[in-house]
């Protein structure tokens, strides 16, 4: 394409900028949220015990650990950890399949353009000037952030999370007695657990990628009625999508806190009923 | 309101510096008003460009406290009249002088883009039909009055000076509603990613957020069309299905 006619004015130092308000807090704010989630989250994949809580009967499984591909709680699918796994590589359910929202979060249109700014300054905000040094800019026209157009088979697989998880709130809504009769029940717990599969179901049913393939990419809708009811309810999330990507991901870190505070025996679940 | 210090941009090309002017200011004015003020009382060399005061030509961007905004619907009472506000020119393009910059390579840019391509009349008299739903998308675009704030604001632009590279966000808006007309049957997609470099938005949406239009660029036109370029660059998937799908 074209380059200008004539010379374009000096590109503004690092942190330059006119602008009379806190720029700055926006880029802060994001960064400590999501550095703190990336602190606990992996402190808590690493720990491999205290995910489950079945108090009072209870069965409460921390989303951090869910699906349970192999492990010793009883949800594991394949059963305990495989004899052939190396003593000197860490073990935890969690670090399993935790690639998969991560994956998903990190490739998510919102988060990309979130922490772009945050954690690499680029831009730190909208008209304040960038960091020198990086005088050859590729954004995501080139490797590596050409990757992150991977994002649609996140969402394939988040999606079947969704259903995992909301498999996880069901049976938390389901006690067991004495004698090993279960009974529907709600304890605060299950509402914990429940949030979350609500929250998460809003921030993945508002991706942009499943706006784009319900009924985004056509030209026409009118003659597709159920791709433009799907349109509409995505499209509907999707502009709440940094809402629900910011509650889903306090809420799931809550979640798995709530479940280790249980079954650490620190935090007492009420019964509702 | 009283009087107020502007701090206005002087200069032509490289060469420039911020001077002071007061102007009593009052009740309902824009910030094109009080330039105006100044360029009759102080300063008659100043150049300003303008035409329609209302919003609806995109002749007067400029940023106004550090913001990317058009002058003439910023009003005075949105901003802090206890400190001087600064007034300075576009910064993705080159300076002519004071606070007029030469927007042409946008003129240039633009051209870049295939035209609308109709499909076929389908009505016997030669005519189309097209259902309301299906033509809302492209309208939300059609409002783009060519003020050039979303480029200016634009780091790729203002800041890497990829202008050879990419063709910025006002022109993605531009693309968008050709290919989400109901009736448009040219594919832009090549172009997108190779010519127009669409990869090179890193979706930071400072566009959205400096149109006086509200057009959602980010999210309603540029996400889409990179969507579009992964269906059928980036998806090996969709590409295998391609390879085996009966011609
Ligand atoms: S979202 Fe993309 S086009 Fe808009 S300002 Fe950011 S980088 Fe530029
Ligand atoms: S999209 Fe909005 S900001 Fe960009 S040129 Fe059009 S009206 Fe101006
Ligand atoms: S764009 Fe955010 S989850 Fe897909
Ligand atoms: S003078 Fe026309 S948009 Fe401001």
């Amino acid at each position: 394409m074209l380059q200008t006619p004539v010379p374009l004015p000096q590109p503004r130092k690092f942190g330059e900028s006119n602008r009379q308000d806190a720029w700055w807090l926006q880029p802060i704010v994001v960064f400590l949220g999501l550095s703190a989630f990336i602190v606990y989250s992996t402190w808590a994949a690493f720990q491999g015990t205290d995910y489950l809580f079945t108090g009072g009967g209870a069965d409460y499984l921390s989303p951090f650990y869910s699906p349970e591909i192999f492990g010793d709680s009883g949800h594991a699918i394949f059963g305990p950890k495989p004899e052939i796994w190396p003593a000197w590589l860490p073990f935890s359910p969690a670090l399993l399949i935790l690639w998969a929202p991560g994956g998903f979060r990190f490739t998510c249109y919102y988060y990309r353009g979130a922490y772009y700014k945050a954690f690499w300054a680029d831009p730190s905000n909208c008209s304040v000037g960038e960091p020198k040094a990086r005088s050859c800019y590729r954004g995501e026209n080139s490797l590596p952030l050409i990757l992150q157009n991977i994002h649609r088979y996140f969402l394939y697989i988040a999606l079947g999370f969704i259903v995992l998880l909301a498999w996880d709130a069901w049976k938390a809504m389901w006690f067991e007695d004495a004698s090993g009769v279960e009974h529907f029940g709600i304890g605060v717990g299950s509402i914990v657990l429940t949030i979350n599969v609500f929250l998460l179901s809003g921030y993945t049913f508002g991706c942009h990628v499943l706006r784009h393939m319900v009924g985004g990419k056509f030209k026409t809708i009118s003659d597709k009625p159920a791709h433009k009811k799907a349109y509409e309810c995505v499209t509907c999330l999707n502009k709440r999508h940094m809402l629900f990507a910011w509650l889903s991901l306090f809420w799931v870190g809550f979640t798995d806190f709530y479940v280790r505070m249980c079954a650490t025996g620190s935090w007492t679940d009420w019964r509702i009923f | 309101m009283g009087q107020v210090t502007f701090k206005i941009w002087r200069g032509e090309g490289d060469e420039g510096h911020f001077e002071e002017y007061q102007t009593e200011v009052s009740e309902g004015m824009v910030v094109l008003d009080a330039i105006h003020a100044i360029q009759s009382d102080d300063a008659s060399d100043l150049a300003v460009r303008w035409n329609c005061k209302a919003g609806k030509c995109g002749s007067c961007s400029a940023e106004i406290n550090g913001m990317p905004k058009l002058m003439c619907m910023t009003r005075l009472s949105s901003l802090d009249l206890d400190n001087p506000i600064i007034i300075e020119p576009m910064k993705a393009f080159p300076l002519m002088k004071d606070l007029v910059t030469d927007v042409s390579w946008n003129y240039e840019a633009k051209k870049s883009i295939k035209p609308f391509k109709p499909c076929k009349p389908d009505a016997p008299d030669g005519t189309w039909r097209m259902q309301q739903e299906d033509v809302e998308r492209a309208q939300e675009f059609r409002k783009c009055i060519e003020c050039y704030l979303c480029q200016n604001v634009c780091h790729v632009l203002r800041d890497h000076h990829d202008h050879a590279e990419y063709i910025g966000p006002a022109f993605l808006v531009k693309t968008a509603a050709f290919e989400m007309h109901p009736l448009d049957e040219e594919n832009r997609t090549l172009d997108l990613k190779d010519e127009q470099g669409i990869g090179y938005c890193n979706i930071t949406k400072c566009c959205t957020k400096v149109c006086p239009e509200h057009i959602t660029i980010t999210d309603n036109a540029i996400i889409p069309l990179k969507e579009r370029v992964v269906d059928e660059f980036y998806d090996p998937l969709k590409k295998l299905f391609r390879i085996f799908k009966p011609k």
